[in-house]
């Protein structure tokens, strides 16, 4: 666990992090990420953020060392598309049990290996370390050394426990994994002056596809994605490109700067969200790559195709236009990406009533606030109950968020968009940022919103009769306050045959009845369900006069 | 008779089993303004979190104590506590259940402890309603999970009725199966109060997880059964537990409270449904509703019309065991053989099931099995739809989690009414699927052995065609 300390400890003091740049000794010392907030907290561990960051690789059996929940609990679930193998998208776990737990699971690792390489033989396994066989003494990085020598394939360990830390801090220890034990142990098969490598991408949707035309068309190589659609061979001999671009996320600078120090591959850090920033990165690869020796001509080839895609996007934005005039939109994502969303719905025409910036840099805010004006509302953290709040007030007409907060919207009958990584549509580059906006207008115009939010017809008629109820019933209060006798022997004692209290109590009282069956033989009274009140109101009557007496005068 | 076996291989491939803690915050997640708890590390959580808002697609309060690689090897007191705490302040919970995990287990966190040393240490919290379940990840499943919670709530929430209490003869306790949807709890609570019974549900996941709109926004469950009439739930005349995972519930009611109960393995099929409502019709003193008379007849029609299609299928399932039980026996009442069975974890009902052997594995057993035995009908829940691509046969979706289709908290199982949908959706599959599949050609029934040519691996060629 010593060497685990000191990776992360490493991790802590990236020079490449412009937030660590910035700060003493002493608070570099204590690491990034806030200590979590138990009861308080949302979100994934360490061992979630490596896999997150390496499970895309498609020809890699990733096996997950624990007890079920690790695996058991999350296989299968992210979105990431694969253009050939399927291998990735298999759940690998050791499965630990009780016995495991007591004597060690090393064995059972070892065997796991073994079963599948004979059994489906990828061009790499990945071995991912959680917390119980962590705190049990399990030594993977063993396991996996003493598996690919013996069985002759590489087995890779990602140290990145669980308890360790949050998501983020995981996707920079799968980055380490793969600058130790992977990146640089293979060559390619040739090399190209148009060679790169994107970092941080995972091709989710299968949105690299919308951009990865492009490319092509200006003879562009991707020789390794790291990791979105990649392969174990094309990772391992990445350190032959010429350009990386770290996408959109800083989640694995550990990865792009090292790069940079151990094969001299420059770096930039870009984003394929929104026009202008499609636009900003195509020409930066084509820069550094011309700077790295490849034919000037490319950067002319690359401004004709930004010429060329921006019109056609501009112009199938603009129909949207008209119809986004007024339309208030309040954007809650992980920050980083914020700005360049803003700017693509601010191309749109839709005015954004404010965007999260719990994740954003310094600089990231500086751009929100250039967009947006100085008063920009960036909202820092708010609360489910806030978000609900702001809705339900009609303060904004759309959300755009991730997964998690969506509920939030739709229970407030609000239109949502979902724009991270769960999401189903493909939101990249050019075509993508179209298709961002052809979303917003069908979750906008929707027909639903308006039934959802009418009042219930029932419960309007519901209301009514109450109100009349409350009325009759104020009327007969009133009428008790003018004259009290008449409305007190107006009260109906039975209710089938509508027989009021004064005829009874006056059959009563002139006949001197004296039993339920009498009064019945006298009034219309039923003396069914009224029997009760009947026997009451005779028990109350005094008896005036023997009725043998009235009867004999009748 | 099935015999139950284990297969000894050292890696697990495509798990069709989830972790027991997420099964018992599943259960908390039935009464109303709850906050589950899981005490682990936050990914613990997360997972889980994430599973059941797939399934449900609805807003899931799930929390955790968070626990750091320091914390572990210092204990977790100061978590649990601090958890608690946040939860309390925050979320303004009505009660908070606790289940630990895998690391919070094997570092050995007395939870039970720190529970009375916080309520002692904070006194606003010394009568809050807490319950905790110890419920270690690298031992048995979900279902198990959720069985100990039932059970722990009973015997934690459930107050014991004072002697020589009156019982309330139209109060009757629901102790429901996690196989059970929102759908299938509003069947049956509908199916009660047609006898003119007053049913409680423990859990109530059809108050809370049923889609429903609340009027304000909650962090907690927005409804479920409140602890109020939990705490009551020892005055009711009868329990029923539906699936054997609720006999140790069942039994702790009975224990506190002396609540009688019966035990409704399957409520899945003609005959089962027969005994619940004669069952119904014997405590509430009524006769059988014509509703269910109706019901009953329209069962029985989809069965005639159904068991073309289902007669004679293979059948590849895997499933949790009560759910296992439940959907193979009612297949093999319609005549389908239940070819390949693969659970999750031990049970007393698998024996029983209507097939030679039932593993405890995965859902590689499974698409083995169902490879090697020619199955034509594979149901298991969402993971299942690899195997089912590569298979090419009708896939039936059942169980938890299930996130590739909409509407997973309403699909029904339980009653007349639910087994006839249950026919016709299997049914209808396995129609579309010949006329997709199945067309015949004028080379259907030719016989399909190749002549013999020189230079082809014919050895072969002719060993498959004589298998097909």
């Amino acid at each position: 666990m010593s060497a685990l300390s000191a990776t992360i400890q490493e991790m802590f003091n990236e020079p490449g992090c412009a937030k660590n740049a910035n700060k003493s000794d002493a608070e570099r010392k204590k690491g990034c990420t806030k200590q979590l907030q138990p009861g308080g907290a949302a979100g994934g561990c360490a061992f979630d953020g490596a896999k997150i960051a390496l499970q895309p690789f498609t020809d890699v059996a990733h096996l997950v060392h624990g007890p079920i929940a690790c695996e058991g609990n999350s296989w299968d679930n992210r979105g990431a598309a694969s253009s050939g193998a399927s291998i990735w998208r298999t759940g690998f776990t050791t499965d630990m049990n009780e016995t495991d737990i007591v004597f060690g699971g090393e064995k059972r690792l070892y065997k796991a290996i073994k079963e599948i390489i004979n059994k489906y033989n990828p061009s790499a396994i990945f071995v991912y370390q959680t917390c119980v066989p962590a705190m049990i003494g399990d030594d993977i990085n063993a396991v996996c050394k003493a598996a690919s020598q013996k069985l002759g394939k590489p087995v890779i360990p990602v140290n990145s426990p669980g308890f360790v830390g949050p998501k983020n801090l995981g996707n920079k220890l799968a980055g380490e994994a793969l600058l130790e034990h992977v990146i640089g142990t293979q060559e390619p098969d040739y090399t190209t002056p148009y060679d790169i490598n994107l970092i941080g991408e995972y091709n989710l949707s299968g949105e690299l596809w919308q951009v990865k035309p492009l490319l092509d068309e200006l003879g562009i190589r991707i020789l390794s994605c790291i990791s979105g659609d990649g392969k174990y061979r094309e990772v391992a001999s990445s350190h032959r490109a010429r350009v990386a671009m770290m996408v959109c996320s800083k989640a694995m600078i550990n990865v792009a700067r090292k790069m940079e120090e151990r094969y001299g591959i420059p770096f930039f850090e870009g984003s394929f969200y929104g026009i202008q920033d499609s636009s900003d990165s195509l020409r930066e690869i084509a820069r550094l790559l011309v700077e790295r020796g490849a034919p000037s001509e490319l950067i002319e080839r690359t401004e004709a195709v930004i010429a060329r895609e921006e019109a056609r996007a501009l112009a199938a934005i603009e129909r949207y236009k008209p119809r986004f005039a007024g339309k208030r939109a309040l954007l809650i994502t992980g920050g980083v990406k914020s700005w360049s969303v803003v700017a693509a719905l601010q191309e749109a025409g839709l005015e954004l009533v404010g965007t999260s910036v719990k994740k954003s840099t310094k600089q990231d805010k500086e751009r929100i606030k250039e967009l947006m004006g100085q008063d920009a509302h960036m909202i820092e953290d708010m609360t489910p109950r806030e978000i609900y709040k702001m809705l339900k007030d009609a303060k904004a007409d759309i959300m755009l968020s991730g997964g998690k907060s969506q509920f939030v919207a739709l229970k407030a009958a609000m239109p949502w968009l979902d724009i991270n990584q769960e999401r189903c549509h493909a939101y990249m580059g050019y075509i993508g940022m179209v298709k961002l906006v052809e979303e917003i207008d069908k979750a906008l115009f929707n027909p639903i919103w308006e039934q959802l939010r009418r009042p219930v017809p029932w419960e309007e008629v519901a209301k009514n009769r109450q109100t009349k109820g409350m009325a009759r019933m104020d009327a007969q209060a009133a009428e008790v306050a003018a004259d009290p006798e008449t409305s007190r022997r107006a009260k109906k004692v039975c209710f089938c045959k509508e027989v009021d209290l004064g005829t009874i109590e006056d059959a009563i009282r002139s006949h001197g009845l004296t039993s339920v069956e009498a009064v019945r033989q006298h009034t219309n009274a039923f003396g069914g369900c009224c029997k009760r009140r009947i026997e009451d109101i005779l028990a109350t009557m005094p008896v005036s006069s023997p009725p043998a007496m009235l009867q004999a005068a009748e | 008779m099935a015999i139950v076996t284990t297969p000894k291989k050292a890696c697990a491939v495509n798990p069709l089993k989830m972790s027991q803690p997420i099964g018992g915050a599943f259960a908390f997640m039935g009464l109303r303004g709850a906050m589950p708890l899981l005490h682990g590390s936050q990914g613990c959580t997360s997972f889980g979190l994430t599973l059941f808002v797939r399934h449900f697609k609805e807003a899931v309060p799930l929390q955790t104590t968070a626990m750091s690689e320091v914390a572990t090897v210092l204990g977790g007191y100061e978590n649990v506590e601090k958890a608690i705490l946040n939860i309390y302040n925050r979320a303004k919970p009505e009660i908070i259940g606790i289940c630990s995990t895998g690391v919070t287990e094997t570092n050995g966190d007395d939870v039970d402890g720190y529970i009375k040393l916080i309520r002692e240490q904070h006194p606003q919290l010394a009568k809050f309603p807490l319950v905790f379940v110890s419920t270690p990840d690298f031992k048995d499943a979900f279902q198990d999970g959720w069985g100990k919670t039932v059970a722990c709530m009973v015997e934690v929430l459930v107050e014991a009725p004072a002697v020589g209490a009156e019982r309330d003869p139209a109060r009757v306790n629901v102790l429901p199966g996690c196989h059970l949807t929102p759908g299938d709890l509003d069947e049956l609570r509908t199916i009660l109060e047609d006898f003119g019974l007053k049913p409680s549900f423990l859990p109530d996941l059809a108050g809370s997880l049923d889609g429903h709109i609340p009027d304000e926004f909650t962090p907690t469950t927005i409804g479920g059964i409140g602890v109020d009439e939990v705490a009551g739930m020892g005055r009711s005349s009868w329990t029923i537990a539906i699936g054997a995972q609720m006999r140790r519930a069942a039994e702790a009611m009975q224990a506190k409270s002396g609540v009688p109960f019966r035990l409704f393995e399957r409520l899945c099929g003609l005959i089962p449904n027969d005994e619940f409502i004669a069952f119904l019709s014997d405590i509430s003193g009524r006769p059988v509703p014509a509703k269910y008379r109706r019901q009953r007849g329209q069962l029985s029609d989809a069965m005639l019309d159904a068991h073309f299609h289902v007669g004679g299928r293979k059948l590849a399932i895997g499933a949790e065991p009560d759910l296992l039980f439940d959907l193979s026996s009612m297949l093999h009442e319609m005549g389908a053989q239940v070819t390949a069975a693969v659970t999750t974890t031990p049970s007393p009902v698998l024996e029983r099931i209507g097939t030679k052997e039932v593993l405890i594995g995965d859902l590689e057993d499974l698409e083995e099995l169902a490879r090697t035995r020619n199955c034509d009908l594979l149901i298991t829940h969402s993971h299942g739809r690899q195997a089912a691509a590569r298979l090419k046969i009708p896939f039936y979706r059942a169980g938890f989690p299930m996130f590739d289709r909409i509407g997973a908290g309403h699909q029904l199982s339980v009653g007349y009414r639910g087994t006839r949908d249950v026919i016709f959706n299997i049914a209808n599959l396995v129609i579309a699927d010949r006329e997709e599949n199945h067309q015949p050609t004028p080379d259907s029934w030719r016989t399909s052995r190749r002549p013999l040519k020189p230079g082809r691996r014919s050895f072969i060629d002719a060993t498959e065609g004589s298998i097909a």
